[in-house]
């Protein structure tokens, strides 16, 4: 049920579409992108009353600015971002209805780096081995494969009937461009020298200019192997901290290759990726190494969350 | 992601055993598990952590594993047959090749094709084979700077594997050759031609 768009007016600096990832063809080396921050996604689409499963726009850094081509239930969830609807101020983890050509405009973001716009029905590009997710350096999914841009039509479901107004508790972003991120032990946690899980724990690591949606380079004192074996091509996951032979490690993030044959020193845990997902180029992040069962609750807990959102009663 | 890991190898047999514990992994369709893929001796089990009982999937791992250990040899099986135009604008490290083996580039032509190679995986970019054994004479190593862009269909070799680009992207390997083969697209019904555990063999452009 495709009638309504979002016309794009100004892209902004990466304004991607997004589901929950191209999952089932890893074997083929089809990655899987999806949302950096995957618990503001859903947020978004639970704001709007979708499936989590639905597609939004992830939005980074500079918005974008675009005009409703529909009537319809939006949401935005995840970053500070200031934005407007036709220059009122929309709050930022609360749905709104939106009538056909009003004008939303992002501004600047006052803390976190991307959020979500949810439109009820969910966006409906086509899907492309099971997924709407873009992977950019492959030119999959998504619109045409890659970030929108000034002049697009990204195709919107028609679903003009008023949806109940919702507001959420959101994820607790990182201040000042700091984030402290859980981490496992990776599977070649060994072939550092037994200080290296140590070192990655006790400092801040920067994350470079050289970073994207694929991985962050982080930088920070180099991690010293304790064996130089060249490590035999292995899958991948998402949250592996992988590290060259020049010692700087790598954390990947949505669009990380399938494979991979640096070695893993340790892998940071589901429930705090999302807010990896909302750092940028310039951020820090400190790392705290935890166990399976920590990782487990605070997955969990993480999860709870999700389930905190509220009817507005006096909205619209 | 959960890391099974076999012997550390370069190894058709233990190819084999990883990637048939893979299929037999995924086609148990556990609850909670997203996607099973398969590398030269290891598998990566992507799954949900809430929605995934891990001490069952990793009794299934060892039950799966205990049955193909007496696996000791691969049947064979019919090789897929890439043709190669080799040289020329679209293999620009032929002659470096030749130089480096210390041999003419008929001699790189005729090494390169005359031998079957076993897909170990697929990873890289969508579609992208790693394959080998590559005939030692001729396996030059990489370039140290990668290419920005390699066109999609070079045929490349790096170190003792060989592999074709599906897609113009950056790269590394020394480009001996073309093919117009479709390595990938998401719009066929298989969209990779080539499967971890294939036989490939590579056939000079106009000797088929």
């Amino acid at each position: 049920m495709t009638d309504g768009a979002l016309l794009i007016v100004k892209p902004g600096l990466l304004t991607t579409v997004q589901d929950l990832g191209r999952y089932g063809h890893q074997a083929s080396g089809v990655p899987v992108a999806g949302p950096m921050d995957t618990f503001s996604h859903r947020i978004a689409n639970q704001l709007v009353g979708n499936a989590i499963e639905a597609a939004t726009i992830e939005i980074t850094l500079t918005g974008p600015e675009l005009i409703v081509e529909a009537d319809t239930t939006m949401a935005i969830a995840g970053g500070q971002f200031e934005v407007t609807c036709d220059d009122r101020p929309l709050a930022i983890g609360a749905s709104f209805a939106a009538t056909r050509g009003q004008r939303i405009k992002f501004g600047r973001v006052l803390e976190g780096a991307r959020a979500y716009l949810a439109v009820a029905g969910g966006v409906q590009t086509e899907p492309l081995l099971g997924s709407r997710a873009t992977h950019l350096v492959s030119h999959m999914g998504g619109f045409k494969g890659r970030a929108l841009a000034a002049g697009d039509r990204v195709p919107i479901a028609n679903d003009p009937r008023p949806r109940a107004l919702r507001k959420s508790v959101g994820l607790t972003l990182p201040t000042k461009g700091r984030a402290l991120l859980r981490v496992m032990p990776g599977p070649q946690a060994d072939w550092f020298h037994p200080d290296a899980l140590r070192t990655i724990a006790g400092v801040s690591f920067r994350i470079s200019p050289q970073s994207n949606r694929m991985g962050y380079r982080l930088q920070g004192p180099p991690l010293a192997r304790a064996r130089e074996d060249e490590l035999i091509s292995e899958p991948l996951g998402i949250g592996a901290i992988q590290v060259p032979a020049a010692g700087e490690p790598i954390l990947l993030m949505a669009d990380r290759q399938t494979a991979g044959g640096y070695p893993k020193i340790g892998y940071v845990i589901s429930a705090d990726l999302p807010l990896a997902g909302q750092l940028a180029p310039g951020d820090f992040i400190e790392f705290h190494v935890c166990t399976h069962q920590e990782a487990v609750t605070a997955l969990i807990s993480r999860e709870r969350q999700l389930l905190r959102y509220a009817d507005l009663k006096d909205a619209s | 992601m959960l890391l099974v890991e076999l012997e550390p190898a370069i190894d058709p047999v233990i190819n084999e055993r990883a990637i048939l514990l893979a299929s037999r992994i995924r086609d148990r369709r556990a609850r909670g598990v997203r996607d099973v893929a398969p590398g030269y001796s290891t598998l990566g089990i992507h799954y949900d952590p809430l929605q995934t009982d891990l001490a069952a999937l990793e009794a299934a791992i060892e039950q799966e594993f205990a049955a193909l250990a007496s696996l000791d040899a691969i049947a064979d099986r019919a090789a897929i047959e890439i043709p190669v135009t080799y040289g020329g604008v679209a293999g620009p490290d032929l002659d470096a090749v030749a130089a480096h083996a210390g041999c003419s580039t008929a001699d790189v032509i005729a090494r390169h094709s005359e031998r079957t190679y076993r897909v170990y995986m697929l990873g890289f970019v969508p579609g992208f084979a790693y394959m080998g054994r590559v005939d030692p004479s001729i396996a030059a190593p990489r370039h140290r700077v990668p290419r920005e862009r390699v066109p999609a269909g070079s045929v490349g070799i790096a170190g003792l594997q060989t592999g074709v680009y599906p897609v113009d992207s950056p790269g590394g390997w020394q480009l001996i050759g073309h093919t117009r083969t479709v390595m990938f697209d998401a719009n066929r019904e298989r969209p990779s031609l080539l499967a971890a555990g294939d036989v490939v063999r590579f056939v000079p452009a106009g000797k088929r």
